[in-house]
């Protein structure tokens, strides 16, 4: 099993049934590809840096999944035969990107409720102080 | 090898001599994230392109890093192929 990341981008014509509706399909042809979503992360409208078949906005989403290697070309067939998907790019995840997408994630669940004790706080001060260092020198540069 | 003190391949920094660093070596990184433009953009000069490690400091490591992530990132329409003023 290998773990996955995929973007893709939606035309913004979609109303918000049919990008569920699209997301949807996506999640059905992992299933039947013998994989597993683990997260999902709906950006939503967002202005593109240039414009894709004249389109200068798009829906992107983003999914995290898991499956055998050989699920990942009939997915990416889905995307390329449908007329909804912009753009779209699955990543194949290494170990340090997992590490990353899994503290990222309960970095905004942690802020969603602050309360919820923090496990992962080792990345957090391990990361401050070289920012704080880097700051005084800039300082000291200016 | 002798006469290795009078041949510059590069102008001669005098004063101007910043210190560099690898940020990403510094900090840490284990990974550079494709979907983070805001922070790649600090990679790119304001038409966009990439910029080159010998004015980042970056490592050779996470410079072919950075550098995919930046072309995962124009591919996703996150950051643009080109651009006019980008800072």
């Amino acid at each position: 099993m290998n773990r996955y990341e995929t973007v893709f981008i939606m035309t913004p014509v979609l109303s918000a049934e049919q990008v569920a509706e699209t997301v949807e399909k996506y999640r059905a042809v992992i299933l039947k590809n013998g994989g597993k979503t683990i997260h999902e992360d709906a950006w939503g409208l967002k202005k593109l840096a240039y414009p894709i078949q004249k389109k200068s906005t798009g829906f992107y989403h983003l999914i995290e999944w898991e499956a055998e290697g050989t699920a990942v070309l009939p997915f990416e067939t889905e995307f390329r035969r449908d007329e909804r998907i912009l753009r779209f790019l699955t990543t194949a995840m290494d170990k340090h990107h997992v590490a990353y997408a899994e503290s990222r994630r309960d970095k905004s669940n942690r802020k969603a409720e602050p309360k919820a004790e923090a496990e992962v706080v080792v990345e957090a001060p391990a990361k401050a102080p070289a920012s704080k260092e880097d700051g005084s020198k800039t300082e000291a540069k200016a | 090898m002798a006469d290795k003190k009078v041949r510059y391949l590069k102008s001669i920094d005098i004063d101007t001599k910043a210190d560099r660093y690898c940020r990403f070596r510094k900090k840490g990184f284990k990974y550079i994230d494709y979907k983070d433009a805001d922070f790649l953009l600090m990679l790119c000069n304001p038409q966009g392109k990439i910029l080159p490690r010998r004015l980042t400091g970056t490592s050779l490591k996470y410079q072919r890093k950075a550098s995919q992530a930046i072309k995962k990132a124009r591919h996703l329409a996150l950051m643009p192929y080109v651009a006019d003023n980008l800072h």
